[in-house]
């Protein structure tokens, strides 16, 4: 019996073990804690001024150079190639919201132009994505679930090789690669993991962490939220330094040094909180997934707060029957752009709560419906030992008397 | 008040392709010689630190003009002013990085934890075409012998304090590090020390 212990039953995760599966074999190492692993490096052509300094011809001749090196590097079973010159917003946006490109590449600075920015992403799994004319000629990304900075830096070394065979970069022996902001010269190396720290945020330790990533040069950033407000306790920690260290040392630093003691300092937390109160923590994470099976208007702030608590609560083994990828693929189709994308058309801001909290409804309700052998669906006598979740989603709505001021039946459903 | 001038159009530097930003009048014995100058050689010919000060030497009169530090040092490749560089943080080209050089170090060093001077990648190709060739091409891509020496011992530094801080993992990897750099140094037939 799985009480009061991280992780799934028999395989808790000790805080500091980040070899540990975490709770998911889909989500990829200490998956309880961390969210993805990204590296992105900037580079830049030899004999080319840098984007933000040249003219539309200019930017034009970098596209044309570089596209026949980028899809004949072969990086990935097939390339998509976006000439985001000629998508749409709602497109560009949806790019930013799977983190494939940059709010700022998908947009542009006021004034700048959008001329001759592209981006290559690999397919079929969307995790090495390439944007052109960005900040620097070259921005090359590649992203996994859970703790992976090596296999990230394994792949962009090996993207970062292949379009140099073919391309001169702009490389000084003293500054390195090249950069149009000098806070990336040198490595151009950017590591950034994103972490769920929703303890730590209840803790009131999370100041400690900033304090000490500090110490250590690095960043911590709320993932979602405008500026400093971190919706849904999602961090991404990044390195600042890019020069005087070599790629090995920041990897070996964030990989073996910080991230892991992060982990351990999230999980210590998490341990805490379930002794303190095992029956609160589990009627925070059910209460969420109350809210997302019934409600007919969400905002991308509340979908996402109740995501994160759900996340939290699969992490401590409270919630059987939902697994981690879920969770993270509704974080991503619950964002503006993408709900407008799998409607088809733009919708206005309350268009969009209603579809978001119909799209919410559907999946979870699916994910309960199918991953629960029917003869443990219900069975309201053993609320204590596995708590159950209500039938279905508002398909087939739970008898409940009609609440005032929500809206009727077939008002937000989108069938 | 002799005739000093500042000259703000793109003139290039009398020994270099980069803009000229420091312009010399020399008087001797009446006659008049212009020198037009980029910081880094003016700097090198020891003709900054100078201002606009006329500057009397014997037999001559040495006239110093310069752009206003600061404001109008330029880029000649693509023509960004580091005044406009602070304002918006970002860089035109490659060439601005020699231009800006000096203004540049401190910036560089606040924000990258004292980092200075590039240790890690080199890109591949360029460093295998390098070590076929001459001299300067392997300075083009790894630097003086001075600077290459610098950067080892800028390795052995960063070893030693992880080993004093008993940080074994990181020491690995700095002496990895280090292997490759004294490798690259002996080029693809060479053995690492
Ligand atoms: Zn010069
Ligand atoms: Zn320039």
């Amino acid at each position: 019996m799985n009480t009061g212990g991280l992780g799934p039953s028999g395989g808790g995760n000790a805080p500091g073990d980040v070899r540990n599966g975490g709770v998911d074999p889909d989500s990829g190492r200490a998956s309880d804690v961390v969210v993805s692993s990204r590296v992105r490096l900037a580079r830049n052509l030899a004999g080319f001024r840098f984007p933000n300094r040249a003219p539309a011809s200019e930017r034009t001749a970098v596209v044309v150079k570089l596209k026949p090196i980028v899809l004949g590097a072969r990086l990935s079973a097939q390339t998509e190639w976006v000439d985001l010159t000629s998508t749409t917003p709602m497109h560009r946006m949806s790019l930013v919201e799977e983190r494939l490109i940059s709010r700022h590449h998908a947009m542009g600075k006021a004034g700048e132009p959008m001329h001759g920015r592209a981006v290559a992403i690999g397919l079929p799994d969307r995790r090495l994505s390439i944007m052109i004319n960005e900040e620097d000629h070259l921005r090359l990304q590649a992203i996994r679930p859970g703790f992976d900075l090596s296999g990230v830096v394994e792949e962009i070394e090996h993207a970062d090789d292949a379009i140099e065979q073919k391309a001169d970069y702009a490389f000084s022996p003293r500054f390195g690669y090249l950069s149009a902001c000098p806070t990336n010269v040198g490595t151009g190396v950017r590591l950034s993991v994103m972490l769920h720290l929703p303890a730590l945020k209840i803790t009131r330790e999370l100041e400690k962490v900033k304090r000490a990533a500090d110490d250590l040069g690095l960043t911590v950033r709320g993932s979602y939220g405008e500026g400093t407000e971190a919706t849904g306790d999602f961090y991404q920690i990044s390195n600042q330094t890019t020069i005087g260290k070599s790629e090995a040392v920041l990897l070996r630093e964030m990989e073996s040094e910080i991230i892991p003691s992060v982990i351990a300092y999230e999980r210590t937390a998490r341990e805490r909180l379930i002794k303190g109160g095992r029956r609160g923590m589990e009627d925070q994470a059910w209460r969420a997934v109350g809210l997302l099976l019934h409600a007919r208007l969400l905002s991308t702030e509340e979908a996402t707060k109740m995501l994160s608590r759900i996340r939290l609560g699969i992490a401590l083994g409270l919630i059987p029957g939902l697994r981690l990828p879920l969770i993270q693929q509704l974080l991503i189709a619950s964002q503006p752009a993408h709900i407008q994308m799998a409607i088809g058309q733009e919708l206005t801001q309350e268009q969009r709560r209603e579809a978001r909290a119909a799209l919410l409804r559907s999946k979870l309700g699916e994910a309960f419906a199918t991953k629960r052998p029917p003869s443990r669906l219900i069975r309201p006598g053993s609320a204590e030992a596995k708590p159950e979740p209500p039938v279905g989603p508002s398909n087939r709505p739970v008898k409940r008397p009609p609440e005032p001021g929500q809206p009727g039946p077939g008002n937000g459903d989108n069938r | 008040m002799p005739n000093a001038r500042y000259e703000v159009s793109l003139v290039k530097c009398d020994l270099c392709d980069a803009e000229a930003t420091v312009h010399e009048t020399q008087i001797v014995n009446g006659q008049v010689r212009v020198r037009r100058l980029c910081e880094r050689h003016a700097a090198e010919l020891g003709l900054t630190g100078v201002g606009s000060e006329p500057v009397s030497g014997a037999g001559s009169t040495v006239v110093l003009s310069m752009n206003k530090p600061g404001t109008t040092l330029r880029c000649g490749s693509c023509g960004l002013s580091y005044a406009a560089f602070r304002q918006n943080g970002l860089l035109g080209c490659s060439n601005c990085y020699e231009v800006f050089e000096d203004k540049l170090t401190p910036l560089i060093e606040r924000a990258h934890q004292g980092g200075t001077h590039h240790i890690g990648k080199t890109p591949v190709r360029m460093l295998a075409a390098a070590q076929g060739g001459d001299v300067q091409a392997v300075e083009r891509v790894l630097g003086s012998a001075r600077e290459r020496a610098e950067r080892i011992a800028l390795l052995r530094k960063q070893l030693e304090d992880a080993l004093a801080n008993e940080q074994y993992e990181r020491a690995a990897t700095l002496r990895d590090e280090l292997r490759r750099s004294e490798a690259e140094e002996a080029g693809p037939e060479g053995e690492p020390a």
